[in-house]
């Protein structure tokens, strides 16, 4: 690669909610690509492979956090069943950061909302309102 | 790419129209998947709860089934499509990039693939 100057990078620039809102995107897209598509894909073959399977999915992903063990090597996998867990709430977190964001940039690509106060508006509101879906999304799927 | 004539030295270097195809389909698969995945998430909330016999007795169902192959498909492909900026971002070695790419458009179709057969399966009562 040829030694050429960089722009500068994150450590640079003073921090604002339009680059908080653009990283953003990028984790949260990349986290659902990744590691959403990737349970998707685990949670469809535990479908088509029968009650059992999906059973054993649902115990990794989304286990009774009362009922796991936590003796000799059972905590390793007690472990990653809580960071499964955990990743479960984050992805549905993920998609609502993605999404709010996402349409934020519909309207930024109609040429719209670059105004500075209306800019900086939707960049604080997009994760706000994407936080308040995700609680809403889980109040609604546990509590309803 | 010739290197005699004019016109030989700049055939194929001009723009080809074809800049904003990636940019166009990240925005098309982006509805495909706002559409799909809100279907997904209110179907999620719906269900009477998230047990074997529940799940899969709906998504069995031609219209459910239908929605999630198309789910799957518009998810890899947009999923691609921001991967690979992703590796030309922070990729810099031009033969890396070329087999971060190449190794994501098999993981993509391969594991689309593998969603869209689970779904088949499913719905025409191959699991047990």
């Amino acid at each position: 690669m040829a030694q050429r100057p960089l722009s500068p990078h994150l450590q640079i620039w003073k921090w604002g909610p339009h680059m908080l809102v653009s990283i953003l995107h990028r984790i949260t897209g990349d986290g659902l690509a990744l590691a959403g598509l990737g349970i998707l894909l685990w949670w469809l073959g535990a479908l088509a492979s029968g009650p059992e399977a999906y059973a054993n999915f649902a115990g990794w992903v989304w286990p009774d956090l009362g009922a796991l063990e936590w003796s000799g090597t059972a905590i390793l996998l007690s472990l990653i069943k809580v960071v499964l867990k955990l990743v479960m709430i984050g992805l549905s977190w993920s998609f609502f950061t993605h999404m709010c964001s996402g349409l934020r940039h519909f309207v930024m690509d109609l040429g719209a909302g670059y105004e500075l106060d209306l800019n900086k508006f939707w960049s604080i509101a997009s994760p706000i309102i994407a936080i308040i879906l995700t609680a809403g999304f889980w109040a609604l799927l546990l509590l309803a | 790419m010739g290197n005699g004539t004019s016109i030989g030295r700049v055939r194929g270097l001009g723009p080809a129209h074809h800049g904003a195809h990636h940019w166009l389909l990240q925005r098309f698969t982006a509805v495909g998947n706002l559409l799909l995945v809100l279907w997904f998430v209110v179907s999620l909330i719906l269900l009477p709860d998230l047990g074997y016999g529940s799940v899969s007795e709906w998504l069995a169902k031609p219209l459910p089934a239908t929605a999630m192959v198309l789910l799957i498909v518009s998810t890899f492909w947009h999923a691609r499509l921001g991967l690979q900026v992703l590796a030309e971002d922070y990729v810099h070695e031009a033969g890396n990039k070329f087999a971060v790419i190449l190794l994501l458009n098999l993981a993509a179709i391969g594991g689309g693939a593998f969603g869209v057969f689970c779904i088949v399966r499913l719905a025409l009562g191959g699991a047990l």
